[in-house]
This record gives C-alpha cells, structure tokens and sequence, in this order.
C-alpha cells in the first residue's frame, strides 16, 4: 500500500482520537465506510492503535486492527484537507457507522428478547428490521 | 486467531464448482455441514443469513478475495472455509474484480471479538501477494491446508 506523500508531505499533520462504540467493532461493513469515507480526501490518512499504524484508506489495513468494542484510535491526516477529513471521520465513528447491528441476526427465542431490551434502547428502524428478519428466518 | 484456529480441513473446497455468488456460497456451507461443523438442518437458514449480510454490501474486500460471514446461533464456537474459484466469481467486490479466493466465515452471535480476529488474520495474510497467488494455485485440500498453516508458523514467529 504505497502513498504519493510528496504532496502531502508539506502540509502539517493534523491528528484527533476516535473510539469504536458500536458492540460489534470494526469488522467488515465499518471497515468499508471508513476506507471509503477516507478515500473521499486528497490527504494521507492513518490509523494509530494497538502496536500498529494502518492506511485508514485501504478496507485489509483496516481489519488489521481488530479493534473491538471500546478500543480507542488515533486517525492522523496529512494533506490540504486534513483537517476536513477527520471531521469526516470522526462523525462516522461518534454515530456508530449509523449501523443496525440487530438487523444481520437470526435470533433464536431467548435472543428475539434480549432483542427487544436493545432495539428499545437503540430507537429507530429496528422495528421494521426485525419484522424482515423473521420472515426470512421463518420462511 | 490463527487460520487452523476455525478453518476445518475437511471442508476446504480448491475447485469450487459454482459460478454464481449464492452458488459458491451455498457450496462452501454444504463442505461445512458435510465436515460435520453445522447441523444440516440450519443450512437453509445459515445460506439465507449470508445472502442477506451480501444484501447490506458485497464481501468482496478486493485483491480477488471475499469473506462471506455471518452470525449464527446454532454454532457454539467460530468455524470457517476456504474454497478457491479457477476462473473467479463475480461477487460485486469492492474493486469490481472477480473472486477467487473465498474464506466464509459462521460465528456464534456472542463472540464478536472472534469475528475480528478471523477477519484481522485473514486480511493480514492476504495483504501479502505472494501468498496470494499460491494460495490460488493451490492443487487439493491438503496443500491449501499446508498453505494455512505455513501462514500461521509466519505470523507466530513475525
């Protein structure tokens, strides 16, 4: 994963701290957003954490981490629009991706309540997810 | 979490016949039930679930590779597959490439931080090319299991 950093190299580097909130960490579908959302600016974007610093641009460095719910990161950009950027990402971290985690489950009975406690905390959407859930799980 | 920590052996598939995202998928979860890792009687549902998961943005993380997954409550522990496509899958990757490399991926609901470490180990191998490659021309179950486990020794020592 080679970066161009010539360009970016002369502008300062602007860093802030990001913590994986939602239950189920950064795995793939997280993974994708932020690799996407960072793509969307000209500065160099990384990832500091766990012993490692990763390409925030590229989805397989991303998943490298294994950042689990609670893990802290610090994202640091480079470029012209550093600063925009970790805006950018930040938001995507303080919102949870806007992921419904309780949408890819197939719950059995016992969980179908726990469900219910979560999605009552969690708010929106979940109502209509889990209606298609159980058609499809009971279908 | 090392590959021979949730690959089973048994249900290593070097020449998936499908051609077809649901086929693949639905051949590697048949290796599965045949190796005796999940009841057949969830197949269906276990299918379903990673189409479903397919739904919310392809698997398909680029380099020619896709981690197919999902949760499912009738496993107690994470078990996964590896299954290699000759002429490569169309699989609505990231990158637009076909797929012929395929780790798939069932986990207990509870058990995320397994998840992330299967994921975290597969994406850090694959970041390599060279195992890449091999790993595509891999001839029969055995040597892609060398292949797996080659890979592990690498990471232990690294």
């Amino acid at each position: 994963m080679t970066i161009d950093q010539t360009e970016n190299s002369m502008h300062e580097t602007h860093s802030r701290e990001v913590v994986v909130e939602n239950e189920q960490g950064l795995h793939a579908r997280p993974a994708d957003l932020v690799a996407r959302e960072a793509q969307r600016w000209e500065s160099r974007i990384e990832f500091v954490g766990k012993a490692q610093r990763v390409d925030g641009k590229s989805i397989l460095d991303l998943l490298t981490l294994a950042a689990e719910a609670g893990t802290h990161l610090v994202v640091e950009a480079t470029g012209p629009d550093a600063s925009e950027a970790l805006d950018a990402i930040g938001s995507l971290f303080e919102h949870k991706f806007d992921l419904n985690e309780e949408n890819t489950r197939i719950h059995t009975n016992k969980s179908k309540q726990e469900k219910q406690i979560s999605s009552d905390s969690a708010g929106i959407n979940t109502a209509t997810c889990e209606g298609d859930a159980e058609r499809n799980t009971n279908s | 979490m090392k590959f021979s920590d949730f690959v089973s052996v048994d249900a290593i598939r070097p020449s998936v016949a499908a051609n077809s995202k649901e086929g693949v998928i639905r051949e590697m979860t048949q290796s599965l039930v045949d190796a005796e890792k999940i009841a057949v009687g969830e197949m269906d549902s276990i299918v379903k679930a990673i189409m479903k998961r397919e739904d919310l943005g392809s698997t398909g993380i680029g380099r020619g590779v896709a981690v197919p997954h999902t949760k499912h409550p009738s496993v107690s522990r994470l078990v996964g597959t590896v299954a290699i496509s000759e002429q490569g899958v169309d699989f609505e990757s990231l990158d637009g490439e076909p797929v012929q490399l395929f780790f798939l991926l069932v986990s207990p609901p509870d058990r995320p931080g397994d998840h992330l470490r299967a994921l975290e180990n597969i994406s850090r191998q694959l970041r390599d090319d060279a195992f890449c490659k091999t790993l595509k021309e891999a001839g029969g179950p055995q040597e892609v299991w060398r292949l797996l486990e080659d890979a592990d020794a690498q990471s232990i020592a690294s």
